[in-house]
Formats: C-alpha cells, sequence, structure tokens
C-alpha cells in the first residue's frame, strides 16, 4: 500500500459553504428540518 | 404485462448491462478493477452509495409497510445523516491516507492479521447471504404475480448481474448504478402521479392525507420512550445510526463506492448527497403506500394481496372458506366507504362535531374492515394461529391493476434495476474482500497485478453462483424489509465496535478487541432468541458490548502483565 499525498483540509468550494464544518452544519440543519416536518404531519393530520 | 411492458423490460435492462460492459472493457490492473479508475465525481458516487443500498426490497417492500403501518418506518433512518457526517469526517480520510482496497485492510494496520481477518469473515458471511436476499426477494414477489417460475427468475437476473460485475468490475458497477437509480426515480415519480390520478373525483392530495392521518398512517414520528416498539424517534436515531454507521462505514459494499472518488472531495460530497435524500426518498416511497392505502378505502382490494396464493388454497379445497371472507370483506368495505363519504362531506360543510363523529365511525369501519382481512391472513397462514405477510404484494398489485401498458413495464424494471445494482455492489465488494484480504494476503502474495484481476473475476464469478444458490434456498416468513435490516442489525454492532476502538480508542490492541467481538456476536444472537426488543437496539447492544470488553481486556492483560514482571 502506497500513501496517497491528498490533504485533508481539501475546502469543499460549495456556494456559501467554504469550509467543511459548514456544510456539515447545513446538511444536519436539512436533518432537523426534515424531523420537524414530519412531526408536523404527524400532528396536523392525526 | 403485455409485448410493450417486456420490451421496455428487456431493452432498458441489457441496453444498461451491455453499455456497462463496453464503456469498462479492456481494464487490466486491479486498481482501476477494484477501486475503478480514480476518476468518480461525487454525483456518480452518491447515486452509487443509494442505488447499493436501495435494492429491489425497497421499493417492493416499503410501500407496502406504509399501507399496513404508515410513515412510521422512515425513522429507521434517522440516523443515517449523522452516520455519515461522521464517516465523512473520520473514516473516510484515513481510509484514503492508507489508499485501502478494503475497509478490513485498516484493521490489519491498525490491529493485528487475525482482526483483520475476522472482520472480512464477518463481512463475507453476512453479505453474501445478503445478496442471495437481494435478488431472491423480487423474483418470489414477481414471478408469483406473474406466474414466471422461480427458479429461472432467480437463475437469470442473478447470472445477467454476474455477467457485467464480472467483466466491468467497480467501474461498471458505477456506472450502470447511475443509470438504474435514473430509470428508479423515473418509475416511481410516474406511479407517484398515476396515483394522485386514480384517486377518487373530487378528492384531493388534502382530502387523501386527512383520511390517511385519520386512519393512523401519517404518524411519521414517535418521541416515545419505550424498548418494544419497533420504530420511534428514538431507535431510528440511536439504532439507525449505529446500523447507518457499521452499514455505510465498515462493509465494503458500500466503503468501495466512495473509495473511489477523484479526491477526498468528491467521496465527502457523494457521502453528504445521501445524508440530505436518504430520508426524503424513504419517505417518498412510504407515501406512495400511503396514497395506495387512500384509494384502496375507496376502491376495493384483494382481501388478501397475494392473490396467486388465495387462487391455490381455493383450489385446493379452502374455496367455501375464502369465498365467505370475500363476502364478509365486500360488505365492510362499503359500509367503510359509507362512512369515508359522511366524514369527507361533514368536513367540507366546516362541521366540526359531525366531521368528528364520522372520522371516529370511520375508523370503527376500517378495523371491522381489517377484522376481515386478519381472518384471511389466519387462513392463508401454514401454520394455524398465525397471520400470512402479504405486504410486499400490495404495491405490485396496485401496478397491475391500475397503471398503463408501458408504465407497467417501466415499474417492473424499477424492481430489477434495483435488485441488481444493490447485487453488483455486493458482488464486487465480496470479490474485493475475497482476493484482498484472504487470497493475496493468506493464499497467494506476491503475484502479478493481472493474476489479481482474474483472480478477482473468479471470485466475482463465485460469489454471484452462490447468491443464486442462497436465493434458490431462501424461504422468508418477514415482511422482506424487515427481514433484511434484521440481518443486517445481528451482524453490524460488532464490526461497528471494532472499528470504533480501532478509531478512537488507541491504547486497545488486537487480541482484546478480537476476543471482545467473539464474545459480543454470541451474546447479540443468543439476546435475539431469547428477548422482543426492537432488532435496531441490537445495534447498540453489540457494537458497545465489544467496545466495552475490548476495554475491560485490554485493562485485564495489562494489569496481568503488570503483575508478572
Amino acid at each position: 500500500m502506497k500513501p496517497v499525498p491528498e490533504p485533508d483540509d481539501e475546502t469543499p468550494n460549495l456556494p456559501g459553504l467554504r469550509t467543511w464544518p459548514a456544510v456539515y452544519a447545513a446538511v444536519l440543519g436539512v436533518f432537523v428540518l426534515w424531523v420537524g416536518l414530519l412531526a408536523w404531519l404527524s400532528a396536523a393530520f392525526r | 404485462m403485455n409485448t410493450l411492458d417486456y420490451a421496455v423490460l428487456l431493452v432498458t435492462l441489457l441496453s444498461i448491462a451491455a453499455y456497462g460492459m463496453w464503456a469498462t472493457r479492456g481494464r487490466r490492473d486491479l486498481s482501476g478493477y477494484l477501486k475503478g479508475a480514480g476518476d468518480t465525481r461525487w454525483l456518480t458516487i452518491g447515486l452509487s452509495v443509494m442505488a447499493t443500498q436501495a435494492s429491489a426490497i425497497t421499493f417492493l417492500s416499503t410501500p407496502g409497510q406504509g399501507y399496513q403501518d404508515g410513515l412510521g418506518f422512515v425513522q429507521n433512518y434517522f440516523g443515517a445523516p449523522l452516520a455519515l457526517i461522521v464517516i465523512a469526517m473520520v473514516f473516510l480520510p484515513i481510509y484514503r491516507r492508507l489508499n485501502v482496497y478494503t475497509a478490513y485492510e485498516f484493521l490489519g494496520k491498525r490491529f493485528d492479521q487475525k482482526t483483520r481477518l475476522l472482520g472480512a469473515a464477518l463481512f463475507l458471511v453476512q453479505r453474501g447471504l445478503g445478496a442471495g436476499i437481494t435478488i431472491y426477494a423480487p423474483a418470489i414477489v414477481l414471478s408469483t404475480v406473474f406466474g414466471w417460475p422461480l427458479n429461472p427468475t432467480i437463475i437469470y437476473s442473478g447470472l445477467l448481474v454476474t455477467l457485467y460485475t464480472v467483466v466491468g468490475g467497480s467501474e461498471a458497477v458505477n456506472l450502470t448504478q447511475k443509470y438504474q437509480i435514473g430509470v428508479i426515480f423515473a418509475g416511481m415519480v410516474a406511479a407517484f402521479f398515476v396515483l394522485l390520478a386514480k384517486l377518487p373525483a373530487g378528492l384531493g392530495f388534502g382530502d387523501a392525507l386527512t383520511i390517511a392521518g385519520g386512519m393512523h398512517r401519517l404518524e411519521a414520528v414517535d418521541f416515545a420512550v419505550v424498548t418494544d416498539k419497533r420504530y420511534t424517534f428514538w431507535t431510528g436515531l440511536l439504532g439507525g445510526g449505529f446500523l447507518a454507521l457499521s452499514y455505510f462505514g465498515t462493509d465494503q459494499s458500500q466503503v468501495q463506492r466512495y473509495l473511489g472518488g477523484a479526491s477526498l472531495r468528491e467521496s465527502r460530497l457523494g457521502l453528504m448527497f445521501n445524508a440530505l435524500f436518504k430520508i426524503p426518498m424513504q419517505f417518498f416511497i412510504l407515501l406512495l403506500g400511503v396514497l395506495v392505502f387512500v384509494l384502496y378505502q375507496f376502491e376495493r382490494p384483494p382481501v388478501f394481496f397475494n392473490e396467486a396464493a388465495w387462487r391455490r388454497v381455493a383450489a385446493e379445497g379452502g374455496g367455501e372458506k375464502l369465498r365467505a371472507i370475500e363476502a364478509d370483506f365486500a360488505v365492510a368495505h362499503v359500509a367503510e366507504q359509507q362512512q369515508l363519504d359522511a366524514w369527507l362531506a361533514a368536513k367540507r360543510r366546516s362541521d366540526g362535531a359531525a366531521t368528528e363523529a364520522a372520522r371516529a365511525a370511520s375508523l370503527a369501519a376500517h378495523q371491522r374492515v381489517e377484522a376481515v382481512r386478519d381472518r384471511a391472513k389466519e387462513a392463508m397462514a401454514p401454520t394455524p394461529g398465525k397471520k400470512s405477510n402479504d405486504g410486499d404484494y400490495v404495491f405490485i398489485t396496485f401496478i397491475l391493476h391500475y397503471l398503463p401498458h408501458g408504465v407497467i413495464g417501466l415499474l417492473v424494471t424499477v424492481f430489477f434495476a434495483a435488485a441488481l445494482s444493490s447485487k453488483a455492489g455486493e458482488l464486487n465488494a465480496l470479490a474485493s474482500t475475497s482476493v484482498v484480504d484472504f487470497y493475496r494476503h493468506v493464499i497467494r502474495a506476491g503475484a502479478s497485478d493481472r493474476h489479481y484481476v482474474i483472480a478477482s473475476k473468479c471470485f466475482t464469478g463465485f460469489w454471484g453462483l452462490f447468491a443464486i444458490a442462497v436465493a434458490l434456498l431462501a424461504h422468508l416468513s418477514e415482511n422482506l424489509i424487515q427481514a433484511s435490516n434484521i440481518l443486517g442489525s445481528l451482524f453490524y454492532g460488532v464490526p461497528l465496535g471494532i472499528f470504533l476502538v480501532a478509531f478512537f480508542l488507541k491504547r486497545i490492541g488486537g487480541t482484546a478487541v478480537f476476543w471482545a467481538a467473539i464474545v459480543s456476536l454470541g451474546l447479540v444472537w443468543t439476546l435475539y432468541a431469547t428477548l422482543s426488543i426492537s432488532y435496531l437496539w441490537y445495534n447498540v447492544i453489540g457494537c458497545a458490548s465489544c467496545m466495552i470488553l475490548a476495554a475491560m481486556l485490554q485493562l485485564f492483560t495489562r494489569r496481568a502483565a503488570a503483575a508478572t514482571l
């Protein structure tokens, strides 16, 4: 196995999301939004 | 199915398989065969990861789950986004830095060879059996519904996927999965719009949700803290999270999909794509089942969805009993329809009291319908006192009765495309682990790249035939999607424990974690045989047991060594 020179801090290069922690936070935010929407659906049509 | 449906099925499947083989012809080196050309972009990785997980079971069985139990199953996937973030942050950079072919190579470097081989062996056993279920599941349902002979359906679909995976390796898997998932999305969206169009005149999407909610089919999130309920927010977040962490982070069929990324960025974005879209995708598939449920409140469904089995039992002498059940079902269903009409009318008049009363009456009428269906399930069960499960036949029954020809072919293609894409990923991973962790490492070290490519092709063929053999011998009594998850949960917790020790508990060595893993496997299987808790908890139990026992063993052996000095 030869080690591959690859920087761990390679940037995500996404519009508005310049670091990986920002990407992860955005993904977590979408997850919370989904749970909220599903909880609302459960309550609204009970 | 008519000629048009068969044409759609065969042309789509064969052309994708042929393209996969043509586009990857001439791959000669081991790295290219097992990991791809190293230029895979994030979207291909994301779709490939999604296609490997979403097998035919997902598309056949999940709508049936939605029909029977509502949206609650979506909670099973609540842990996936968190797990995928952990993998992107911790697991992936280490795998890529070490340039490994398999996740178990990392265990060899971090611990020792016996732990590496244990991890690889657990994967081969679990995934080898899983590959059998992957091919058996659509074959049993489709052969029953269409009257195809079961064994040739298993054999021909199994041989097709084995052929293009042998020829093209990992890159062919990624390429074909991209197009297969495109077909899958197109088919499911088509089914959704046809379903909306087939709802009774005047019944809008909002009314459909009202009925589904009133019948407890929209209870998507349950925050109750109980251990005996299969799907709650907590079982999903914790049990589902551990299952996802183990599956996406340590199962070679998934690790192999993102190891071939052009860069760390591409692999990470492919994982984040799944973290974003896994829950909505499962929600959408379950919602299809819920809408089928609403449709069947107005259109009388078969009393038992496996109609072929129903006809067979009727012909074998049970006809009188089954006809009595059918007659009771027809009466109960008409009564339910009347109550539903009264409910919707009261709702449109905005008459709160009448709406509530009609809703309660509809629910009671629905329970009478379900009681008749329970009688049908008991009549069909091979063992007296048990119920036969027909949930896997719900969606295919809807497809056959309500979709136009051509779209039927497209949806059957969806099931086969999903089966092939999943199985291709599994075969590719089984071959990689067999060659890299066993053949090259234990049996034949130091041979040429070409030799290992040929060995990889032979192992791919072997595992393809093994999966076909398992499928030919399989018999499942659980709902298929749950059977698949139960099998995974019995195996996944312990390997995850091994990997978490490897990543986070640097002082624990190979011997301690090896024996902790063996004991924990025994514990999980014993508990499964004796307890009745949600199977998702076994992921947590297996992982925690392995980590705690490994820490204790390490402490004990260190103290024993210190005492002898």
